[in-house]
């Protein structure tokens, strides 16, 4: 096939092969080098002191309890809102399914702000949880309220196309040949969607271990006690504890690359199992 | 009990859903409603609620004060330079990744997805350190006189990062799709290679990018993480909407911070209409979503 016909000019293939190149150098491979190369500037052992500070270790185990929270819950409402989207046909369908991609359209900030105004201290209900000595802005509640609400989508829309896609005719054949519902999801529904599911879990987990602008207005920055990864990584950064903040960032870092790493793999490997018409 | 009238006993008293040999929907459809009505809509509620408090005049007035309508402007309008960015570079490398073959290219492809994945606190910092006049591309302008870090430019390299994936993702399975037998056609009546891309190509891809572009307007219109560590932060010059709310929170103005929060709603509610109403306008011209 002649050059230049069907396909560009070896001249003009080259230059937008160099400008892709030169763009995502500049925006995703030099950010991510440099966290590891600023975490690691004044060597290895300075990078491992970063993790002996206690309030480091408070906010990694506050991470990990946030998520551990956060992604459960967010995979009970994934799979039982597929369900009823997918395999049922009802009014307001398509408004439900608008509504579920809500808190992705909220600019994080706010989507800690709506909390605030719900249980701070001048909030709507703040009074009365003040009352019943609870406390939910300025400590874990909110924090995980707030996760809860930015990663909530994640789930539900890497289900929904898939378990369309996927029909009811599988369930409807166990059904007939006398097994209950659960055991129907159990055994069929489950099963086919299991890829999917590991996908949103995987993507639902790394933001609500990420999550930063949601986080930090329900926080309050109480070292130890209500600082997660992110929150951390800002308050060594605005300390100047620069080798502290890149370190902490490593392993927000390796985790991305891990979810991205899984998230090709998924992809590459079982793509038939994930649903064709995804939206990003 | 007359026919019709039995009829009309069972038509008004079916369920609300289509008939469905399947169990569990009351259950599911229960929690999925009360859980979303909790966590999502209930708040965003009592944020509208507390914006209403204020008035329509209330909130023109707090989003009209000085430094309010400077970081709002400033949001604005960095948000949709680096959106139209990502629409040019964001399509050429959604080309090179689709058509071109060359080593690294699944890898390359798999690291489009970073600014989805990478805590945005992280982008931030490692960005600050790479632009800063000290840092690896910083110190290249440096020389010059041009200051990229803690400038508006700032902001402007923190979006870029952030809406990058939006117009790759949209584009990419539009132009994997899409039929070379177009291109065969247009080139065998005489067009050159360009009049083929910009005429035939191009066309068809414009509704993917154009929603492409709208998410990743809307996204870093309300962006918050990567852009405070690399904006400087200075009222009337690099500050931007949601830093103002954090401002307006930590002084207790719960009101103000509820007004600009609405105003900011009303630009993604806005954006995320015109996707809508281009993916029913791509939906109608091309046959697919």
């Amino acid at each position: 096939m002649r050059d230049g016909v069907l396909t560009e000019g070896r001249p003009v293939r080259w230059t937008l092969l160099g400008l892709t190149l030169v763009f995502l150098a500049l925006f995703l491979v030099l950010p991510l080098a440099a966290v590891f190369t600023e975490a690691l500037r004044r060597g290895v052992g300075v990078f491992l002191e970063a993790f002996a500070d206690p309030d480091t270790q408070a906010a990694i185990r506050l991470t990990l309890l946030v998520a551990a929270i956060a992604v459960p819950l967010n995979l009970v409402f994934g799979v039982s809102t597929a369900w009823a989207v997918a395999k049922f046909e009802f009014p307001g369908k398509s408004l439900l399914v608008t509504l579920i991609d809500l808190p992705f359209s909220v600019s994080p900030v706010v989507s800690g702000l709506v909390y605030v105004l719900l249980f701070g201290a001048k909030g709507l209900l703040g009074p009365l949880v003040d009352d019943w000595g609870f406390k939910i802005i300025f400590a874990v509640p909110g924090i995980v309220l707030a996760t809860v609400f930015v990663t909530f989508p994640f789930i539900a829309r890497e289900l929904i196309p898939l378990m369309h896609e996927q029909g009811t005719a599988e369930e409807e054949a166990a059904l007939t040949l006398g097994a209950s519902g659960f055991r129907t999801f159990l055994t069929v529904t489950l099963p086919n969607v299991r890829w999917a599911l590991l996908y949103g879990v995987l993507l639902c987990n790394a933001r609500a271990m990420g999550e930063f602008g949601a986080v930090s207005v329900v926080s309050g920055h109480i070292r130890g006690l209500t600082n997660t990864m992110p929150l951390q990584v800002e308050i060594l950064y605005n300390e100047y504890n620069f080798v502290g903040a890149f370190a902490v960032s490593t392993l927000l870092a390796g985790l991305a690359l891990v979810t991205l790493g899984a998230k090709s793999l998924l992809e590459w490997r079982y793509g038939d199992g994930l649903a064709r018409t995804r939206r990003h | 009990m007359s026919v019709a009238a039995l009829r009309g006993w069972t038509s008004s008293h079916r369920s609300f859903r289509e008939p469905s040999a399947l169990p569990g929907f009351g259950i599911t459809f229960g929690f999925a409603v009360s859980y979303l009505s909790l966590i999502v809509l209930l708040p965003l509620a009592v944020l509208l609620a507390r914006a209403a408090d204020l008035g329509l005049d209330g909130i023109w007035r707090v989003a009209t004060t000085p430094r309010v309508l400077a970081a709002l402007q400033v949001s604005f309008f960095i948000s949709a330079a680096a959106a139209l960015v990502n629409a040019v570079f964001g399509s050429i490398a959604a080309w090179v990744l689709v058509r071109y073959e060359f080593p690294g290219k699944r890898l390359l492809d798999a690291m489009i997805d970073l600014p989805f994945a990478l805590p945005t606190a992280v982008a931030g910092i490692a960005l600050a350190a790479l632009y800063a006049t000290n840092g690896w591309i910083g110190s290249l302008f440096a020389p010059w006189g041009i200051k990229i870090a803690f400038t508006p430019w700032g902001i402007l390299i923190a979006l870029i990062f952030i809406g990058l994936p939006f117009v790759v993702r949209t584009v990419q399975p539009v132009l994997q799709d899409l039929d070379r037998e177009v291109e065969e056609a247009s080139a065998t009546l005489g067009a050159s290679r360009a009049q083929t891309v910009f005429r035939v190509v191009l066309p068809a891809l414009l509704p993917a990018l154009l929603t492409g572009v709208a998410l990743a307007f809307a996204r870093a219109v309300g962006e918050y993480g990567s852009v405070i560590f690399i904006a400087g932060n200075m009222p009337f010059v690099s500050e931007i909407a949601p830093l103002l709310i954090v401002t307006k929170l930590e002084e207790f103005d719960y009101a103000g911070a509820a007004a600009i929060a609405t105003v900011m709603l009303a630009i993604s509610f806005l954006a995320l209409l015109a996707i809508n109403g281009l993916q029913a306008y791509s939906r109608r011209r091309l046959g697919h979503a």
